[in-house]
C-alpha cells in the first residue's frame, strides 16, 4: 500500500488505559484508525491487541472486573461515554471472533437474528438482506439450497463466513475481526483474507492476528503492540520493510515472540 | 527399559481386572433385581391391569386408578416444577455473577437436592394437608414438584455453564439485549441437556413413595378429583406388597415392573437426546 493515500479517521483512540481488576493491560494508547481501510494489530500473546479490539465495542462490559479509561471517538463521538447506548454502538461496530460462533438455529435465522433487532423488514426484504449478506461473505453459492438447515452443521470455514455475514447483515460501519482465521485451515484462511480485501470497500476493518504474513497480506496499516504499549503504528509496508523501532524489527524478523 | 514396561503392563492388567470385577458385582445385583421383577411381575401384566381399579382382597382387579393418579400427579408436578427450576437455574448461570443471592440459592438448592423425600412429604403434610383437613392429590403434586425443582435447577445451571462464553459474546456483539441472548441463544443451545434433566426429574419422582404417603395417600376408586385422596402406583405397591393376599401381591409386582420399565424408557430417551446434542455441537 502506498503511504500517500489520503485517509479519513474513523476511530480515534486517546489516552486509553484498560484494567483487568488492578492489572493495567493497556497503557496510554493513542491511535487513529482510518475509514474503509484494514488496520491490523500484531504482537506476541498477552500484548493487549485483543483487549484493545474489545474496547471498541465495549465487549469487556460483560465482565464485572474489567474497565477502560480514556476516550475512543467514533466519528467524533466518545463511545466510552456512560450515556452511550451500548446496543446501538454494537449495531455500528460488528465483531467476528476467533472460534466460529454460529447460533443454534438455521443458516437463514443466523443472519436474520441480528437484523430483526434493529429493523422491521417484510419477509421479502429480509430474504433479500440475507442473500445480500451471504453474497458479501462469499457463502451464498455454498448454502443457498440449505438455508433452513442448522448453521452448526457447516464446516469451520463456512461457519466463520456465516459469522461474518451475520455481522455485516446489520450494516455496521466498523468490523472487528479477532484472530478470525486462527482456527481455520489454509484454504479457508485464504477465503477469509480475500473476503477482507473485498469488504474494506464498504467497512472499516480492524483485524487482530497472530500471523505476521497475514497482517502484511491484508492490512493497509499495522500497529505493533508489546506488553500493553503501542510500540509502532504506521502503514503496513513501512512497518514491515522499514520499522522505526528496534523492538518492531526484532518481532517481525522473528527474533522473538 | 524392559522392566518398566513389564511393570506398567502388570499394573494395567491389575487395574483392568479390579474394575471389571467391580462392574460385575454391580451388574450381578441389578440383573438379579430385574430378573426377579420380570419373573414375579410378568404373570400379573394383562389388559385388566390398565382398565380395572384396585380390587378388594380376594377379587379380580387392576391398577388403572393408581396408574391414572400417578400420571396426573407426575404431570402436574412436572408442569409446576419445571418452569421454576429453569428460571432459577437460568438466574444462577446467567445473572448471578455478583452479590450473595446466587451462592446462597445454590447452597440451599444443594440441600434440597439431597433432602430425604420423606421430609418433603412431612413438610407438605404439615403446611397443606393438615390445613385443609384431608388427603389430596394436589398435596402429592406439591410434594413431587418440590423434588423436581432442585433437579431442574441443577441441570439447567450446569447445561448453561457448558455453553461457551464466546457464544454469549457473539450474540452480545450484535447488540442483542441480555434477555434475548438468553432466551434465543444460550437456552436454545442448552435445550437438549435441559430436556434430559427434566426427563431424569420425572423418572426420579415417578417412583417416590414417601412424599405421597403423607399427602395423596391412596384411593380405592378411580378419581379425577385432585382435591381428594388419590391412588398412585408407589403407595399401592407399598400397601399391596405388604399384604397377605396373593392377588394383591401379584398386582404389586406388576406395578413395580410397570414403574421400572417406564423409568428405564425415560432414561433411554434422555440418553438418546443427550447424544444427539453431543453430535450437533
Amino acid at each position: 500500500m502506498n503511504a500517500e493515500q489520503t485517509t479519513t479517521p474513523k476511530l480515534i483512540v486517546k489516552n486509553l488505559n484498560f484494567f483487568y481488576g488492578t492489572e493495567r493491560a493497556l497503557k496510554d494508547i493513542n491511535l487513529t484508525i482510518p475509514e474503509k481501510m484494514v488496520t491490523a494489530f500484531i504482537g506476541p500473546s498477552g500484548c493487549g491487541k485483543s483487549t484493545l479490539l474489545r474496547t471498541f465495542n465495549r465487549m469487556y462490559q460483560l465482565y464485572p472486573k474489567q474497565r477502560a479509561e480514556g476516550e475512543i471517538l467514533l466519528d467524533g463521538e466518545n463511545l466510552l461515554d456512560k450515556n452511550q447506548d451500548l446496543n446501538m454502538l454494537r449495531a455500528k461496530i460488528g465483531m467476528v471472533f476467533q472460534k466460529p460462533t454460529p447460533f443454534p438455529m438455521s443458516i437463514y435465522d443466523n443472519i436474520a437474528f441480528g437484523v430483526k433487532l434493529y429493523e422491521n423488514l417484510s419477509s421479502h426484504d429480509m430474504a433479500e438482506r440475507v442473500e445480500w449478506a451471504l453474497k458479501k461473505a462469499a457463502l451464498w453459492t455454498e448454502v443457498k439450497d440449505k438455508l433452513k438447515q442448522s448453521g452448526t452443521g457447516l464446516s469451520g470455514g463456512q461457519q466463520q463466513r456465516l459469522c461474518i455475514a451475520r455481522a455485516i447483515a446489520v450494516k455496521p460501519q466498523v468490523l472487528l475481526l479477532d484472530e478470525p482465521t486462527s482456527a481455520l485451515d489454509p484454504i479457508s484462511t485464504a477465503h477469509i483474507e480475500k473476503l477482507v480485501d473485498e469488504l474494506k470497500k464498504d467497512f472499516t476493518i480492524v483485524i487482530v492476528t497472530h500471523n505476521m504474513q497475514q497482517a502484511a497480506r491484508v492490512s493497509d496499516f499495522t500497529a505493533y503492540m508489546y506488553l500493553g504499549d503501542l510500540i509502532e503504528f504506521g502503514d503496513t509496508s513501512s512497518v514491515f520493510t522499514n520499522p522505526k523501532r528496534k523492538e518492531t524489527e526484532d518481532y517481525i524478523t522473528g527474533r522473538f515472540g | 527399559m524392559f522392566n518398566l514396561y513389564a511393570r506398567r503392563r502388570f499394573i494395567n492388567g491389575l487395574s483392568l481386572t479390579i474394575s471389571v470385577l467391580a462392574m460385575g458385582f454391580g451388574l450381578f445385583w441389578l440383573t438379579w433385581i430385574l430378573w426377579t421383577l420380570l419373573v414375579q411381575g410378568l404373570p400379573g401384566i394383562n389388559w385388566s391391569m390398565f382398565t380395572e381399579s384396585t380390587p378388594p382382597p380376594g377379587s379380580q382387579g387392576g391398577l388403572s386408578n393408581a396408574i391414572w393418579g400417578s400420571l396426573l400427579m407426575t404431570t402436574f408436578a412436572t408442569f409446576i416444577g419445571t418452569p421454576i427450576g429453569i428460571l432459577a437455574g437460568t438466574y444462577l448461570a446467567e445473572y448471578g455473577h455478583r452479590g450473595w443471592l446466587s451462592p446462597v440459592t445454590r447452597f440451599i438448592n444443594d440441600i434440597l437436592l439431597s433432602a430425604p423425600s420423606i421430609v418433603i412429604g412431612l413438610f407438605v403434610y404439615e403446611v397443606y394437608i393438615v390445613k385443609i383437613g384431608h388427603f389430596a392429590g394436589w398435596g402429592g403434586t406439591f410434594a413431587l414438584a418440590i423434588i423436581v425443582i432442585p433437579v431442574v435447577i441443577r441441570t439447567t445451571e450446569n447445561m448453561l455453564r457448558l455453553i461457551p462464553n464466546s457464544l454469549r459474546e457473539a450474540a452480545a456483539a450484535l447488540g442483542t439485549p441480555q434477555w434475548k441472548v438468553i432466551s434465543f441463544v444460550t437456552l436454545r443451545a442448552a435445550r437438549a441437556g435441559i430436556l434430559t434433566g427434566i426427563l431424569l426429574a420425572i423418572a426420579r419422582i415417578s417412583g417416590e413413595t414417601a412424599p405421597l404417603l403423607f399427602t395423596a395417600l391412596n384411593n380405592q376408586f378411580f378419581s379425577n378429583n385432585m382435591n381428594e385422596a388419590m391412588a398412585n402406583l408407589p403407595v399401592v405397591i407399598f400397601q399391596f406388597a405388604m399384604s397377605p393376599y396373593d392377588d394383591w401381591r401379584s398386582l404389586a409386582w406388576a406395578g413395580a415392573l410397570l414403574i421400572t420399565f417406564s423409568v428405564l424408557t425415560l432414561n433411554i430417551v434422555a440418553r438418546v437426546l443427550f447424544r444427539q446434542k453431543a453430535n450437533t455441537h
